[in-house]
């Protein structure tokens, strides 16, 4: 095994065995997720869902499936989950949106029924047109609940329980079909154009910007990113206190004393902050989606983007031992740091703070995550993500390298 | 054949403060080969030199062959170190230590844990491999951290004061088991400032004092170095006043040198049987009541005593 994951297991091992580093990796953002979800409304008491959701729709179809799915979101049933709105502007539903009075329009454009049907005289259906669900991704809960109640209708018509049991009440109506060719016409409409994929029925745009006032954003999804963020900067700084710890409790020399270079300690050291921080990480991802029925978005996504952030968390930890003096020095800048870096990085209230702060806040780990999160969770793909996990790579090389010069200025590393 | 410790006119400063001030000596393979010093004289700067954790201001070493300013790699494979400080993560069991410290020399799977649990035997501390070390006593800890040196049996072993502060049992099994390695092979330099520790061990004694070394040789030569010496050793009472009885009794003719030690005072004489009367009168007239004496051949203490005129512990 080479020597970089012996001492950086060594360190995840006796991470977890220190209790109290465990109350505040694991506990301590838990319980303020928890909490601030819980002033902030992020949840409802009874029932921990998301209620009366500001929705508008806009139904230009004349035909039935419009109608069926415009009066599905005023249902008795989704009475409690929606606030909607009818508009018969597109436009100026958009608006609504942009200027963060709802968190998503639902736009049924003309001629959507008719895409999907056959006509009852030609038996043709018309070219496709694309239900668009137009959202603010400052909400990504609220409006992801909008275009989730979209997507399961499409996915009836598509199967076709909607579209054949409409359409076949309209070919009896008019009596162009009689009873006794049901089977058979329901067959040929499942195969017809609604067989595709819903994607390609349904259209999803996001608005340009983060339109919603700061009380109307849901806040569990950037706080429970927010906060293991928070206090992965808490842990990235305890494992950059390990290294001078270990140097005064001589277990640093001891490693020196093996056929081991200096530069090998320092990358296996280094390696130990970002498992720990790895791992924290992952833990309460998993926790919260399972706890808090949080949805991060696409897995293999959410794993590449918490390497990269702790990557460059874990350059900030290595910064901060190679500049320090004592240990306890580390823990309270790093203490000091996690602070700063989640009140600038967008930790407690996930927006993007503009002008010098703003500016200033990208030299955090927390401010790019944030993005990040807030991107997966409004369901962009790895490839979106790319900038962000290019910055944080980035920051990481660039931090890592100052480190290192300083250690090796210092003498830290003989041999 | 070369020896396997070449010293080569070695100096190390701090600053101004110079640690190390030329030494030069060399270690034969088999021996036991004692730094007698006391606090301060430069031990643990050697050993540090030697083992390629500090670099010389000036002069070289050699060990195994290999020049420890230019191959350090080599040399560390070379070596075992068991640091003056306890050097293991409290955190894990003794087991866990061991087997990380195994992993960092190279070793690995079966063969590293047959290794593990041979020195846990040896360290007698198998029965309780699977505690932290945090909840060990000091006397444990000392051996786990002396069992880590020993892993990967090294061809040679740095011992840094491996009894410092610990009970008398304890003490008994480290100086054993360094006989019992050596006896087996293993080439050791060991660093202290007991000196019956030395006259146990040492095949061959370096007495260090001030980043010097003064003297150098087996112990039937440096005691040479002091003469027809005896020593003469009064025990005393808790509570009386030593120091100022040894003041009292430096005046006596007969007493060449007196030092305190605890409840002891040592009396360095040309003839025991001739000073012994003088100094139990002038203590009784001085008012303490001498519990005990030993007469005692000349030793490492004396020789260091003649030396530097002060005594190894003060
Ligand atoms: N890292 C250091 N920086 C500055 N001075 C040092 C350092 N290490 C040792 N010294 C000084 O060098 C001298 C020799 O110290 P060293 O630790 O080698 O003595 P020693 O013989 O091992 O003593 P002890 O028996 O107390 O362990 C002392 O004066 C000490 O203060
Ligand atoms: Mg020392």
């Amino acid at each position: 095994m080479s020597k970089l994951f012996i001492i950086g297991f060594k360190d995840l091992r006796v991470m977890f065995r220190d209790r109290a580093a465990l109350i505040l990796m694991l506990a301590a953002p838990f319980v303020l997720t928890l909490g601030l979800g819980l002033v902030t409304g992020g949840f409802n008491q009874s029932t921990g869902a998301v209620s009366n959701i500001p929705v508008v729709v806009v139904n230009n179809d004349d035909g039935m499936l419009g109608q069926s799915l415009a009066n599905l979101f005023a249902s008795a049933e989704l009475n409690d989950l929606f606030d909607v709105t009818r508009e018969p502007d597109a436009a100026a539903a958009r608006r609504l949106v942009d200027e963060g009075t709802t968190a998503a329009a639902v736009l049924i454009p003309a001629g959507f029924t008719g895409s999907i049907i056959p006509d009852s005289q030609t038996g043709q259906s018309g070219d496709l047109v694309r239900v668009e669900v137009y959202r603010d991704p400052g909400r990504p809960v609220s409006s992801g609940v909008a275009q989730a109640v979209v997507e399961s209708f499409i996915s009836q018509v598509e199967t076709g329980r909607i579209g054949g049991q409409i359409a076949v009440e309209q070919l009896l109506a008019s009596g162009a079909i009689l009873p006794a060719d049901i089977p058979q016409v329901v067959q040929t409409m499942s195969h017809g154009p609604a067989g595709q994929a819903d994607r390609d029925i349904i259209q999803v745009r996001n608005t340009a910007t983060d339109a919603a006032g700061p009380n109307e954003i849901d806040p569990m999804a950037f706080l429970a990113p927010g906060m293991a963020m928070l206090f992965l900067m808490y842990t990235v700084s305890l494992g950059g206190r390990s290294i001078l710890d270990e140097r005064r409790e001589g277990t640093l020399a001891r490693m020196l004393s093996t056929p081991t270079r200096g530069s090998q300690v320092l990358t296996g050291k280094t390696f130990g902050i970002y498992f720990v921080g790895v791992a924290q990480m992952m833990i309460l991802i998993v926790a919260s989606s399972l706890l808090f029925r949080l949805d991060w978005g696409d897995p293999l996504a959410v794993f590449v983007l918490v390497l990269s952030i702790v990557a460059g968390a874990a350059g900030w930890g290595l910064l901060l031992a190679a500049v320090a003096k004592t240990p306890s020095q580390v823990s309270s800048v790093g203490m000091a740091m996690a602070l700063l870096f989640g009140l600038i990085g967008g930790s407690f209230f996930g927006g993007t703070i503009t002008g010098p702060l703003g500016t200033l806040s990208k030299i955090t780990p927390n401010s790019w995550g944030q993005d990040g999160f807030a991107m997966l969770a409004r369901g962009d793909s790895l490839v979106d993500l790319l900038p962000v996990i290019a910055a944080l790579w980035i920051m990481c090389f660039v931090l890592v390298g100052v480190a290192v010069a300083i250690f090796n200025r210092k003498g830290m590393l003989q041999r | 054949m070369a020896s396997l410790v070449e010293v080569k006119n070695l100096v190390r400063k701090f600053g101004d403060n110079t640690a190390v001030a030329d030494i030069s000596f060399t270690i034969e393979e088999g021996e036991v080969f004692s730094l007698l010093g006391p606090n301060g004289a430069g031990k643990t700067t050697t050993i540090s030199m030697l083992s390629c954790l500090l670099e010389p201001t000036a002069g070289d070493a050699s060990v195994g062959g290999f020049s420890v300013t230019s191959q350090p790699l080599q040399v560390k494979n070379v070596i075992g170190v068991v640091p003056q400080e306890i050097a293991l993560y409290d955190d894990l069991t003794a087991l866990e230590n061991l087997m990380f410290w195994g992993r960092m020399y190279g070793m690995g799977g079966a063969a590293l844990k047959q290794r593990v649990s041979e020195v846990l035997e040896q360290v007698g501390l198998a029965d309780r491999a699977k505690e932290r070390v945090k909840t060990y006593s000091g006397g444990m800890k000392r051996r786990i951290n002396i069992g880590v040196g020993l892993l990967h049996r090294p061809r040679l072993l740095f011992m840094d004061e491996p009894t410092v502060g610990i009970d008398p049992q304890s003490r008994r099994n480290i100086l054993d088991s360094v006989k019992e390695l050596n006896r087996q092979g293993m080439t050791v330099l060991y660093t202290t400032h007991y000196m019956e520790e030395a006259e146990e061990l040492s095949t061959r004694v370096g007495i260090i004092d001030h980043g010097k070394l003064i003297a150098l040789g087996t112990q039937r030569e440096l005691t040479k170095l002091v003469g027809e010496m005896d020593t003469l050793r009064l025990h005393l009472n808790d509570g009386d006043d030593v120091a100022s009885l040894a003041d009292g009794l430096r005046s006596l003719p007969e007493v060449i040198q007196a030092t305190t030690l605890d409840h002891q005072i040592a009396l360095i004489v040309p003839d025991a049987q001739e000073a012994l009367p003088p100094a139990l009168s002038k203590s009784m007239d001085l008012g303490y009541k001498v519990r005990s004496v030993d007469i005692e051949e000349p030793n490492l203490e004396a020789v260091f005593l003649h030396l530097t005129g002060r005594a190894l512990r003060d």
